[in-house]
């Protein structure tokens, strides 16, 4: 036991875990192999796989570390402000995923198939996704400027306003 | 007992990338495992329910007929309560879409893993790593296969039925066992803060988890969102797909807000406006067929003939029942017409044990005898005060309570029944 915890790398037991894991994968393919089709979905399992690890993540990544750029650039004309990097990432994820959900109906990928099975048509898809798409942004933008008019009316702590060093205030 | 050592413990780094995150972690992690750990199972078991209820061991009702074990908990499916199928499927195919912004969050929060640098530092690490391959891939393929069939994009070459079953057990099989090996780490993780505390935790004081985990950037970048903003964005992602899409199958006030659902418009007019799948057109159905020649027949030890005014003057039977389709979208409507137990007894087979649906856009189906004999059984020829319409299945359809939507055949043909154990 010693030895193959050693040589294994983990208590035996994980070990069992794995071939269990691999032995009812592997039954899976053969079932799959005796229905037709293997190669397609064996395909499909790596491509998407791929698609999120190798492709989706390090692109989403990308497009957050730009926009943190962008958003933690100094701007020394306007001392007050809000960051806004959640204002524009929160109503991006929700939209993408919307979107990520619905693509073949939205992109009308699927609209012949779409229109002789349902009797209706994808063409409303789109424009529900935009519609959705802009009350996000819509929304956002306005949380936003809510926040900012919230800052610039409160008078900044270390600096107060020229008018207040006048008047006498109880307690200084 | 620690079955797996974290690979964390042995000093094991990431990747050249420098991770930045300050608010990924174990505790963030464990959050949505456990989301996941919920949702997930529900996921299987109503996906598994699903294919029960397409009675498999009915003729050539199987969509999956080398299942092998994997059918081994197939039971005759029920006939009450009428709703059952609905729910489960609308749970299925509405819980799968919302858990897609958790399931996206969750792969974010771990993608340090997949970096980790040795790639593995013993077998069991790397045999871990095959099994989280299943689990990844797993979960991303049983998410893009079910989306492409909801939304009748079906050209990636491969049956739905095949790959979604086959898929669902090899994610199953490598998640059962993460499940397995993470659970300690997860509790553990999930003890280390409290999700109060979090909530109430604003982006200034958000801090780095204890930087004893490979998840833990070990040069982290300033926040620039708080954990709770993290948690508010997925689940606000969730809420919207909710909200966007199951008015679907709930339908009622919720109907309004379905924007992007499979089912946001509906052909047909009056009494009969209400989602179709699969239209008379697209099947090759026309007047010809339906006209005043077509007939009804019924096999059993007699054959009989029936025209629609005969059908008619039967005695009739109206019952509220769901269409509920596979590919998650109901609609419940008021339907009238004959028993299909009134016809197994004319047909002279009143026991019929099992019955063949044969219909004019040739895609049979067999049905049980609970089935033949439910109370709700029906024949239907009206619906909701009128004749069905060509798209509904006019000259005849059949309903059967809490069957899936497939099984609900249009344009009746004949039926055969059995009567054989």
């Amino acid at each position: 036991m010693r030895w193959l915890r050693r040589h294994y790398g983990a208590h035996p037991i994980h070990l069992l875990l794995m071939l269990a894991c691999f032995s009812v994968a592997g039954y899976a393919l053969t079932r799959i192999h005796a229905q037709g089709g293997i190669s397609r979905i064996v395909l499909w399992f790596a491509a998407v796989l791929i698609l999120h690890d190798l492709i989706g993540w390090p692109l989403y990544t990308w497009a957050d570390r730009t926009l943190l750029r962008l958003s933690s650039r100094p701007r020394p004309d306007r001392p007050a402000s809000v960051p806004w990097i959640n204002h524009v990432r929160v109503p991006v994820f929700l939209s993408g995923v919307l979107l990520l959900i619905s693509f073949p109906l939205v992109l009308r990928l699927s609209a012949a198939d779409y229109a002789s099975l349902s009797g209706t048509s994808e063409s409303g898809y789109f424009g529900h996704w935009l519609l959705v798409t802009g009350l996000f942004f819509a929304i956002s933008a306005a949380v936003y400027a809510l926040r900012l008019l919230k800052i610039r009316l409160r008078p900044h702590p270390s600096e107060p306003s020229p008018k207040l060093l006048g008047r006498p205030t109880a307690g200084s | 007992m620690v079955l797996a050592d974290d690979s964390d413990a042995q000093g094991m780094t990431s990747l050249p990338h420098r991770w930045r995150s300050p608010v990924r972690g174990p505790w963030l992690t464990s959050v949505f495992g456990l989301v996941l750990l919920i949702g997930i199972p529900i996921e299987f078991i109503t996906g598994l329910l699903s294919y029960a209820a397409y009675d498999p061991k009915l003729g050539s009702n199987d969509p999956n007929p080398s299942h092998g074990a994997f059918g081994l908990y197939v039971f005759n499916w029920i006939t009450e309560p009428s709703w059952l199928y609905r729910l489960i499927e609308g749970v299925h195919v509405v819980l799968g879409l919302v858990l897609v912004p958790v399931v996206l969050a969750k792969l974010w929060s771990v993608i340090p893993q997949l970096f980790a640098w040795p790639p593995f530092q013993s077998l069991a690490r790397l045999l871990e790593r095959i099994s989280l391959m299943m689990v990844v891939g797993g979960i991303v393929f049983e998410m893009t296969t079910g989306i492409l069939y909801i939304d009748y994009y079906q050209k990636y070459g491969f049956s739905f039925y095949t790959g979604h079953f086959y898929g669902a057990w090899i994610f199953m099989s490598g998640f059962t066992v993460h499940v397995i090996l993470k659970f300690p780490k997860m509790v553990r993780s999930l003890k280390s803060r409290r999700l109060r505390t979090e909530l109430r935790t604003g982006l200034a004081g958000t801090l780095p988890e204890p930087a004893d985990d490979v998840l833990v950037a070990s040069h982290p970048d300033p926040p620039t969102i708080s954990r709770r903003g993290v948690l508010a964005m997925v689940a606000g992602s969730s809420l919207s797909v909710f909200l966007l899409t199951a008015g679907d199958t709930i339908g009622g006030a919720m109907r309004r807000l379905d924007l992007l659902g499979t089912r946001v418009g509906a052909p047909g007019v009056g009494p009969n406006h209400f989602p179709v799948n699969h239209t008379a057109a697209a099947q090759g159905v026309g007047p010809l067929q339906t006209g005043a020649a077509w007939r009804l027949e019924l096999v059993g030890s007699e054959r009989i003939s029936l025209s629609r005014d005969e059908l008619l003057v039967m005695s009739q039977l109206t019952e509220v029942l769901p269409i509920a389709c596979t590919e998650g979208w109901s609609t419940v409507q008021r339907w009238t017409g004959v028993p299909l137990a009134d016809l197994a007894r004319l047909a002279g087979a009143a026991n019929a044990t099992s019955a063949l649906l044969e219909t004019l856009d040739a895609s049979p189906t067999y049905i049980s005898g609970s089935q033949v004999h439910a109370r709700q059984s029906l024949l239907a020829l009206r619906v909701n005060g009128a004749d069905l319409s060509l798209d509904h299945g006019y000259p005849a359809r059949v309903m059967i309570p809490n069957a899936p939507g497939t099984h609900n055949k249009k344009w009746m043909q004949r039926i055969t029944f059995f009567e054989v154990d």
